[in-house]
């Protein structure tokens, strides 16, 4: 096993858990070329902001409020260069037209890559009532959507969600063209692996597992059969420029760690993570 | 002499005065953005019921739940941003005391004010298929274009229905007395959508300026409402409050801190905060919350 994932007794320069997540999310923009780029929450946007200065310098990105930025400011800073304008009702064009790589919050994913961010059990008389389906049906028809998963676990990884409010690709297939022509769920990102729904009929599969996790314990967080390859690569290490970013420019204050604890490696059972 | 345009001025009590029980009301603003608060407290202390609320929820659907107003609500989100979730919401979805609901996906519904301001009974539109808002939404339905794709199939898509409102209710940063009105701050959200998708409009504002005073310091561009759509002007100094309205001011975490923890919190601690602030007219209201302010100095 590498360092690479636990805290060493030299303490702060190790790679944590979280530098390894935001490199993680900015490879899932690597590809995207001149399109807008929508983190929520505040690991995506780390890693949204991590691409547009290392793979993808082409991408635009907003303040999650209605600017365009030219600069690429720390996270919750003001921006520095406006470049353009981006109220809601804007937003919604663009979902429409369709330039966009989104990636939301869930608070479950399904096996068919189906996510719910509305309401725990029944719609109609839900016993936690969450935020509401938002723009997840929308974004995932229109546009290239991902999902990023801070504390993957059975909870959240389930066999059917209570409510589909962005939709896999088995169900917009089943919806027709319509619903099927612009559906792009790219990336489920956690803390412990990147995943994909391109697994058989439609499912989500394991495409690497963070340095430090064992597929085993993807397998136990999971609680679905999860697709499985032969050989699963580890999730690659940040560049040292990309640790220099992280840690110099954009989260100089750690906020990160909020998401994704320096203390996780030490959560992972001795057994699974010391193998 | 000409006489020139209406003056539209009213009190806010005069707006309520218009309201009727089973009204459709659409509430302007966004989540916890420049909503018109003054009037949403106004209609708390009314008689109404019944009502039908129209909104990209935040404190407003929160206020209206918990005092038993709506009958029926159309809703894509309810949220606080800086408090992910609405504790009265929750509270009410999860006790069932909001008859009737029907959730759209955020952009469905801007698409549905656009139907009802075009005087159309629907608008198609991709967002809804396959997600459960059809699901649970049984009576929306869906259209087949007449039109052959590239590759000759048909694209069926979702016929988002028009959202038709009685009543709109917006907060702006100034307005004229004839209902010409300014948003200063980033975003218009779809204020003037609510409009036109109303049958009579209601605006409150910041401030009542002349009509020149609208574009001396800010651009044409920033006029969102014509006096055509508006059948009222409020002057509601702090009107949003606890919401943003940027750049007059900002949202009041503390107090919706306050809340938030009030409204998750006892029936007693729910109670308390109703009789700090919710038990007076307007100008109470503002009083107590100047006097928690000053408290957190």
């Amino acid at each position: 096993m590498s360092s690479t994932g636990s805290t060493d007794s030299t303490g702060s320069t190790a790679t944590t858990r979280a530098d390894v997540c935001a490199a993680a999310i900015a490879d899932a923009f690597r590809d995207d070329g001149e399109i807008f780029a929508s983190p929520m929450g505040l690991l995506p946007m780390l890693g949204v902001r991590l691409a547009k200065l290392t793979s993808n310098p082409d991408l635009v990105i907003s303040d999650g409020e209605s600017l365009f930025l030219a600069g690429v400011p720390p996270l919750f800073a003001k921006a520095d260069v406006v470049e353009g304008w981006i109220p809601f009702r804007k937003v919604f064009d663009v979902v429409a037209h369709g330039p966009r790589h989104v990636m939301m919050g869930a608070t479950q994913v399904d096996r068919h890559g189906n996510q719910n961010i509305s309401a725990i059990g029944d719609w109609a008389r839900p016993k936690r009532q969450l935020l509401g389906s938002r723009g997840a049906p929308g974004n995932t028809v229109n546009n290239r959507t991902s999902y990023w998963v801070p504390k993957h676990s059975p909870r959240v990884f389930v066999e059917a969600v209570d409510i589909v409010s962005g939709v896999g690709p088995k169900r917009a297939k089943e919806a027709g063209p319509g619903a099927a022509r612009y559906n792009d769920i790219h990336r489920i990102v956690t803390n412990l692996a990147v995943l994909d729904v391109r697994g058989a009929d439609d499912t989500v599969r394991l495409l690497s597992v963070h340095p430090g996790v064992d597929v085993e314990a993807v397998r136990e967080a999971t609680g679905f059969e999860l697709e499985v390859p032969a050989e699963v690569p580890t999730t690659r290490e940040p560049t040292a420029e990309e640790l220099v970013i992280i840690r110099e420019v954009l989260d100089p204050k750690g906020l990160r760690f909020k998401e994704v604890p320096q203390e996780a490696p030490h959560e992972v059972p001795q057994e699974v993570a010391g193998r | 002499m000409t006489k020139g345009p209406r003056d539209k001025r009213m009190s806010i009590d005069e707006v309520v005065g218009e309201l009727r029980d089973g009204m459709t009301i659409g509430i302007g603003g966004w989540g916890p953005r420049r909503k018109p608060m003054a009037l949403v407290r106004a209609i708390l202390r009314s008689d109404l019921k019944d009502l039908t609320i129209v909104s990209w929820g935040g404190a407003d659907v929160g206020l209206l739940a918990r005092a038993g107003k709506i009958r029926k609500l159309v809703f894509a989100f309810v949220s606080l941003d800086s408090v992910p979730l609405e504790p009265n919401f929750q509270r009410a979805r999860q006790d069932g005391t909001i008859p009737e609901l029907v959730e759209l996906d955020e952009g469905m519904f801007q698409t549905g004010l656009n139907a009802a301001a075009q005087r159309l009974p629907f608008l198609p539109m991709r967002a809804g298929l396959g997600s459960d808002v059809l699901v649970n939404q049984p009576w929306i339905s869906t259209v087949t274009s007449p039109y052959a794709a590239a590759d000759g199939t048909h694209e069926e898509l979702v016929a988002v229905p028009a959202l038709h409102l009685d009543v709109a209710l917006v907060h702006l940063n100034r307005a004229d007395k004839h209902g010409n009105a300014t948003y200063l701050g980033p975003d218009p959200y779809f204020d003037d959508l609510f409009c036109m998708a109303a049958d009579r409009a209601f605006v409150s504002c910041e401030q009542v300026v002349d009509t020149a005073g609208l574009t001396v310091d800010t651009p044409v561009q920033r006029l969102l409402l014509s006096r055509m759509l508006v059948d009222g002007v409020v002057e509601t100094p702090n009107g949003a409050h606890f919401t943003t309205c940027t750049p007059d001011y900002e949202r009041d975490e503390r107090f919706q801190r306050a809340y938030a923890a009030a409204a998750g919190g006892s029936a007693e601690d729910w109670a308390a905060f109703e009789q700090r602030f919710l038990s007076g007219d307007e100008d109470a209201y503002q009083a107590a919350v100047a006097a928690f302010a000053e408290e957190g100095k």
